[in-house]
């Protein structure tokens, strides 16, 4: 096995990374719970 | 280039092997990356209506396109999922994750532009070539290649992992849809819809975010373990430690069991998915508003994701085989109770039930690599996946056909619209009680189908009896 070249992410960019797919994902599933609150009026 | 180079180069499994200590929650991001711009699929919808106007911008002109022809380019976009899942998974373990990666954000991204191109020459199969052919490839690789390395780095929580993944697709659209809005009204002009300029902004955006989770994205070395983590000494049946090789799995029962009980859980779930709009507005006639019926269509698609992830987790603890069972179980008694709901004008209990159902529809997606994962081992488990994969075609096909033909048939003969669906609700049912008796018939794997270890492939019982 050839050695490794990467080392291991910080924990500050592990949770950069969450925020940069979370955030967006976040603000979807809000704009569609405020769309689906007409079913209920 | 040399061999060295190619060995060591950017996109190999040597460049990509985490070192000891590696953090293993960088990965579900680096996947979620590609799952949420490749889940974009589920709102390619919100272009139809535009791309219908490009020509005549208020209303269509005889030359623009119309809606049969263009709906071509999301069925060639599914179809060419499944082959790319089916044909790319064997050279997808062979190089590994980021270059599969790549290549999927090059197809994706790349595929956007094309059809950005046709659009704006108002050439129509540019977007069949574009979006459908390059952008499904995209699609296919795109969704199989970062499951395999998460079932890796969570031998743990097989089912958590992989949902967190294919939770991703399911919540694209949630990102799509708004942006794509966005960008249309943000380029449009008396003479333009902006749809060519969007879909140029989301292939850079898209293909950019893509590469993003390739970069990030690592394999665990050949024997790395989480820490703290050894695995149970007591066996359970249905989780083996052996591997079974990706030709070789095809010629297992189990697979094709599981094949029809996917094809059977998703025709179900996407049937009903493609009518939900028409379906509560002709169930609750007058009750119920167009606006509210976007809203009980949003609703599904947050359960569709949610579900991905709260079966596929819940399976850690259940077991696949339960977990499927209880798909089925539930779902058949669900979709014969749900047109007595229809009928007693219970909205609530309406949209509660058909949540749960769409909810198993996505929790079919995530667990079945787990499933995979359990009976044929990690090692070709990607590749297994993606030939798994046709089933989603084949349910793509069947699933529609089935309500609108059979709503079709009794509005023919005088049902009326708002009864038209109870009997394609107790034929869903059923369809789930043969589902569940297929599930049922899933065993472990047997022995000679096992992998030699350290071997090219060749089933334990081929080179036992080589031997002899």
């Amino acid at each position: 096995m050839s050695t490794t070249t990467t080392r291991s992410p910080s924990p500050a960019l592990i949770v950069l990374f969450w925020l940069y797919v979370g955030i967006p994902l976040a603000l979807g599933i809000w704009e569609t719970l405020l769309k689906a609150s007409a079913l209920f009026h | 280039m040399s061999t060295e180079a190619t060995q060591n180069g950017f996109f190999s499994k040597e460049r990509i092997t985490a070192p000891p200590g590696f953090n293993r929650w960088m990965i579900p991001p680096a996947a979620l990356a590609v799952h949420l711009c490749i889940g974009q699929a589920y709102a390619f919808s919100v272009f139809n209506g535009p791309m219908t106007k490009l020509i005549g911008i208020q209303q269509p002109a005889p030359d623009d396109w119309g809606l049969p022809a263009l709906g071509w380019i999301f069925s060639l976009a599914i179809l060419f999922l499944g082959l790319s899942a089916a044909f790319a998974g064997k050279w997808l373990e062979e190089v590994g994750p980021r270059k599969a990666m790549f290549v999927a954000a090059c197809c994706f991204g790349g595929g956007f532009i094309v059809s950005s191109i046709g659009i704006s020459t108002h050439q129509l199969w540019l977007l069949y070539l574009g979006y459908g052919v390059l952008g499904g490839i995209g699609l296919g690789i795109g969704y199989v290649s970062p499951v395999s390395t998460l079932i890796k780095w969570f031998p743990d929580k097989r089912g958590m992992a992989t949902g967190m993944a294919i939770m991703g697709f399911g919540g694209g659209a949630f990102i799509a849809s708004p942006m794509s809005v966005a960008l249309m009204e943000h380029f449009r002009t008396p003479d333009s819809m902006g749809v060519a300029p969007t879909f140029l902004v989301m292939g850079v955006l898209y293909f950019i975010s893509m590469m993003i989770g390739a970069c990030a994205i690592r394999i665990p070395a050949p024997d790395w373990k989480p820490e703290g983590w050894t695995p149970p000494v007591t066996q359970k049946a249905m989780i083996s430690r052996n591997h079974v090789h990706i030709d070789q799995a095809l010629k297992t029962p189990q697979f094709w069991l599981l094949w029809w009980a996917l094809t059977l859980n998703v025709t179900a779930g996407i049937g009903v998915l493609g009518q939900a709009s028409v379906m509560i507005q002709e169930s609750f006639r007058g009750a119920i508003t167009p606006a509210a019926a976007a809203g009980f269509v949003g609703l599904l698609s947050l359960a569709n994701m949610l579900g991905r992830f709260f079966w596929s987790s819940t399976s850690d603890y259940l077991g696949r085989k339960t977990t499927y069972g209880i798909f089925f179980v539930l779902g058949a008694v669900l979709y014969f109770l749900v047109p007595g709901m229809g009928a007693s004008g219970n909205v609530a209990l309406f949209v509660l039930f058909y949540a749960i159902i769409i909810s198993m529809y996505g929790g079919g997606f995530s667990t079945v690599p787990a499933y995979l994962a359990d009976l044929f081992g990690t090692r070709y488990v990607g590749g297994i996946h993606g030939r798994l994969l046709t089933a989603w075609a084949a349910a793509g096909v069947l699933g529609p056909v089935l309500v609108n033909y059979i709503r079709q048939y009794q509005v023919d003969h005088g049902v009326p619209p708002g009864q038209s669906y109870t009997v394609t609700m107790y034929l869903m049912a059923g369809l789930l009680v043969v589902g569940f008796i297929c599930n049922l018939l899933v065993r472990p794997v047997a022995a000679h189908h096992h992998m030699a270890a350290e071997t090219d492939g060749t089933p334990l019982g081929a080179s036992l009896a080589h031997q002899k």
